[in-house]
């Protein structure tokens, strides 16, 4: 593999895992933080009890996400250093800002809330958790202004030999940034309802702590059916965009290799990108021009014509993304956000015929849906980046050029395994914990969470 | 004052308050298997750094993300130039800060143990190579006329920079013992004080051997404020040294704390106004100008930096005051 084939996989491998946790930072801050306003307000305990035990869970994430998240401010300069001399002065400063503005705030209150439970009033402790929700919802927002710029650049000037920021303020309010952070904050908040509905699911299916299950699952079932009808909007506005911001990345996501007018949509496709054909095809005549559009009179552009025109406009080159990890990742991520709305409008009708807690085959789908959110999360990223191809920033920088000129191969061999190796066994762990935690259950009702110093034995001597 | 010079003492700040917070926060954790004879003493000791530790570490992610915005050419440089000494840090760092979270989630002696060892290495790790790669920074590393370091892992350590990541370890142990000084009781309180005076007399050894070589090996004193700091630095040392023996821990810590500051400070007087040393010319260093960002985004992060660092530093200090008390066995949440 070459040095950039290389720094790519390490780049992916270690971004698609640390997403796996981050979401779900995301969406269960918010919950939590629910619980326990409800508990505050009203005094009840049960609701002290959700926000401690999902609180627990939340946590057991929220390290995985925070130790790798580090690697991620730090491989830029590592392995993309050209990208960072380029880009450091546009970059950069999202970068430092979410450090500035979120990191701090997240990380100080986090301490604060897990270790201030008997140290700070009822308000201040749940200012607390709503300031963790606030803060990672921002970092959310800051590293979305700098990857919205890498899709389309917007308030910069090329000067020096790199990309030099003009309008600070154009950053923040770039139109893409403006649909792909909605969009992930709605992925945050299904990821988090579709776990507290699984593993609520689970204790109902086996009638364990009822009151508590069931009050955990209506929250969980309302904030992810919510989410789930504002995901499929915000993704169809997004999609939108994509079709004038980045004509290719549509063009790929479709497999559409001919400009068409009205342009179908397919739900199968075997493609061979070496003939520059489908060889096989099953579509809706015009659906994509209806979707794009909102009228079956509308023109998209082809990848071949794209492909002619961006070797005119940047010089000769190839401009064709992969198409077919972007095609069927972008199927995967409709296909699971689909499922998950379709599941939780059911659950929800049937939530309202009070029959969801005795539905077991329900709640075993509910369950079993405990993945798909995940799916959904990494398949989206997989079509936004790789759609991206073979731009790091689109129209301004390809991405042989950004990698590292002096890092070996055998450096990133070392650090790509040594990353996958450690992430594996951080799963290994990781998943155990959450499993035997969200098992276990909550603290029975009238228990003082005193630590257990009566249990505690010599281990060493 | 020109922006240039503003952030390159804005950078320094914020190294100073990573080294002085994490500097604790890793002496700590690189005291854990030996101050903590029984499960509950090892776990007092997390407790004391529990709630401020991730905290502490986000010192570092700012200074990073403050060097890649301010300096993108020292962040591509210093970072693609020390790949596998970086790559080492993270791993270390990785394992340092699930360990925290994950250690009390069993009860089996060798789970435990497994963590905690993960503790000291994440925290020793770190220490040496932050302490490497400083003294690399004043000394010089090989940095082309592209700004592209052209040496391998191996060009990044020598006696002296050895010298300096045993340093800084020792410095950070001193400190941590200390800080569990102040925040431990009985038996454990006793044992960190020890363990301060035994750490000290190697850091005490090591920061001479230090100061003296960079006055042999580098250009720093050439600098008299940064001669001045280090040489301050080893006074505040051995105050702070003489403080701990009158069991004066408050005054020592505020001493350790101070040495810490002045020798980040003497360190990037000594470099200014570069950001990173070519050894081979030193017309191919990168300074605060030719490594900069453009105007445009300097102005923007000075105001930022200066809106945004006392609003950090008040609610940092407040979460220090909330958990001031001494650690007991009750309420352990780690």
């Amino acid at each position: 593999m070459g040095d950039v084939l290389l720094a790519r996989w390490q780049f992916g491998i270690t971004s698609v895992y640390h997403f796996l946790f981050v979401p779900l930072t995301l969406g269960l801050s918010v919950l939590v933080a629910i619980m326990e306003t409800l508990y505050v307000r009203t005094g009840n305990e049960l609701y002290k009890r959700m926000a401690k035990f999902w609180g627990k869970l939340f946590l057991l994430n929220f390290s995985l996400g925070v130790v790798t998240g580090l690697v991620q401010e730090f491989q830029f300069g590592m392995n993309w250093s050209e990208y960072s001399r380029f880009m450091g002065d546009i970059f950069g400063v999202p970068l430092a800002l979410e450090a500035l503005t979120a990191f701090y705030l997240e990380s100080v209150f986090i301490g604060l809330w897990l270790f201030g439970w008997d140290r700070l009033s009822r308000k201040t402790h749940l200012a607390c958790i709503w300031l963790v929700a606030f803060a990672s919802n921002l970092s959310a927002l800051w590293i979305l202004i700098a990857n919205s710029f890498m899709q389309a650049p917007v308030g910069y000037v090329l000067r020096n030999g790199r990309a030099e920021m003009t309008d600070f303020f154009a950053l923040l309010t770039n139109s893409y940034v403006l649909r792909q952070y909605p969009h992930t904050l709605m992925g945050g908040l299904i990821t988090a309802g579709v776990f507290v509905m699984a593993i609520s699911a689970y204790h109902l299916l086996r009638k364990n702590q009822f009151e508590f299950f069931r009050t955990s699952l209506r929250l969980g079932l309302t904030c992810a059916l919510i989410a789930s009808v504002l995901a499929a909007g915000t993704g169809h506005m997004q999609a939108q965009h994509v079709a004038k911001a980045q004509p290719m990345k549509l063009a790929v996501m479709e497999s559409l290799w001919e400009t068409a007018n009205p342009a179908p949509y397919l739900l199968f496709a075997s493609i061979d990108q070496d003939k520059q054909q489908n060889s096989l095809e099953i579509s809706v005549p015009g659906a994509l021009s209806l979707l794009v559009y909102g009228s079956l009179d509308g023109e998209i552009k082809g990848i071949k014509e794209l492909q002619t025109q961006y070797a005119q406009q940047y010089g000769p080159g190839n401009y064709i993304p992969d198409i077919f990890p972007v095609f069927w990742s972008y199927r995967i991520m409709i296909g699971a956000g689909m499922w998950l709305l379709a599941l939780t409008a059911f659950a929800f009708f049937q939530l309202r015929q009070n029959r969801l807690e005795q539905t077991p085959w329900l709640l075993r789908a509910i369950f079993w849906s405990l993945p798909v959110p995940y799916l959904a999360n990494s398949a989206g990223w997989i079509v936004t980046e790789m759609g991206r191809q073979p731009w790091i920033v689109f129209g301004l920088q390809r991405v042989e050029q950004a990698v590292s000129p002096n890092v070996s191969s055998g450096a990133v061999w070392i650090s790509l395994i040594g990353f996958t190796v450690l992430y594996g066994l951080l799963a290994v762990v990781g998943v155990h914990l959450l499993k035997k935690f969200a098992r276990q259950g909550p603290e029975p009702a009238n228990s003082d969470n005193v630590a257990t110093t009566a249990k505690e034995a010599t281990l060493w001597n | 004052m020109e922006l240039n010079v503003i952030w390159f003492i804005l950078l320094t700040v914020l190294f100073i308050g990573f080294f002085f917070l994490e500097g604790f926060d890793y002496g700590v954790g690189a005291l854990l298997p030996f101050l903590g004879k029984t499960d509950l003493e090892r776990r007092i000791v997390i407790n004391t750094i529990g709630p401020v530790w991730d905290g502490n570490e986000v010192w570092m992610i700012t200074a990073g993300g403050a060097m890649f915005a301010a300096f993108p050419h020292m962040y591509a440089t210093l970072f693609s130039g020390f790949y596998l000494a970086l790559f080492l840090m993270l791993v270390a760092l990785i394992g340092r800060g699930v360990a925290f979270e994950f250690r009390s989630k069993e009860e089996y002696p060798q789970w435990r143990a497994t963590w905690d060892w993960l503790i000291f290495f994440g925290s020793v790790i770190p220490a040496v190579l932050w302490g490497v790669t400083v003294t690399n920074l004043i000394q010089g590393v090989p940095i082309d006329a592209k700004m592209h370091f052209v040496g391998t892992f191996f060009d990044l350590l020598s006696p002296y920079t050895l010298v300096g990541g045993v340093t800084f370890l020792f410095v950070f142990i001193f400190h941590g013992a200390i800080y569990l000084n102040l925040k431990t009781e009985g038996e454990l309180r006793i044992r960190s004080r020890q363990a301060a005076l035994t750490s000290g007399i190697i850091a005490a050894v090591s920061c001479l051997t230090l100061v003296g070589l960079t006055y042999a090996k580098t250009d720093l004193f050439k600098s008299a404020a940064a001669g001045g700091a280090l040489c301050a630095a080893i006074a505040t040392f051995l105050a702070a040294y003489a403080l701990v023996k009158l069991n004066r821990s408050g005054w020592a810590f505020g001493l350790s704390g101070l040495t810490i500051l002045l020798t980040t400070a003497g360190f990037f007087l000594g470099l200014f106004p570069r950001v990173l040393v070519s050894s081979l010319n030193p017309a191919w260093s990168l300074t605060i100008h030719n490594a900069a960002s453009s105007p445009y985004t300097l102005k923007l992060m000075t105001v930022a930096a200066f809106i945004l660092v006392p609003v950090v530093l008040a609610y940092q200090a407040w979460s220090y005051w909330v958990f001031r008390q001494r650690i007991s066995g009750k309420h352990l949440e780690y």
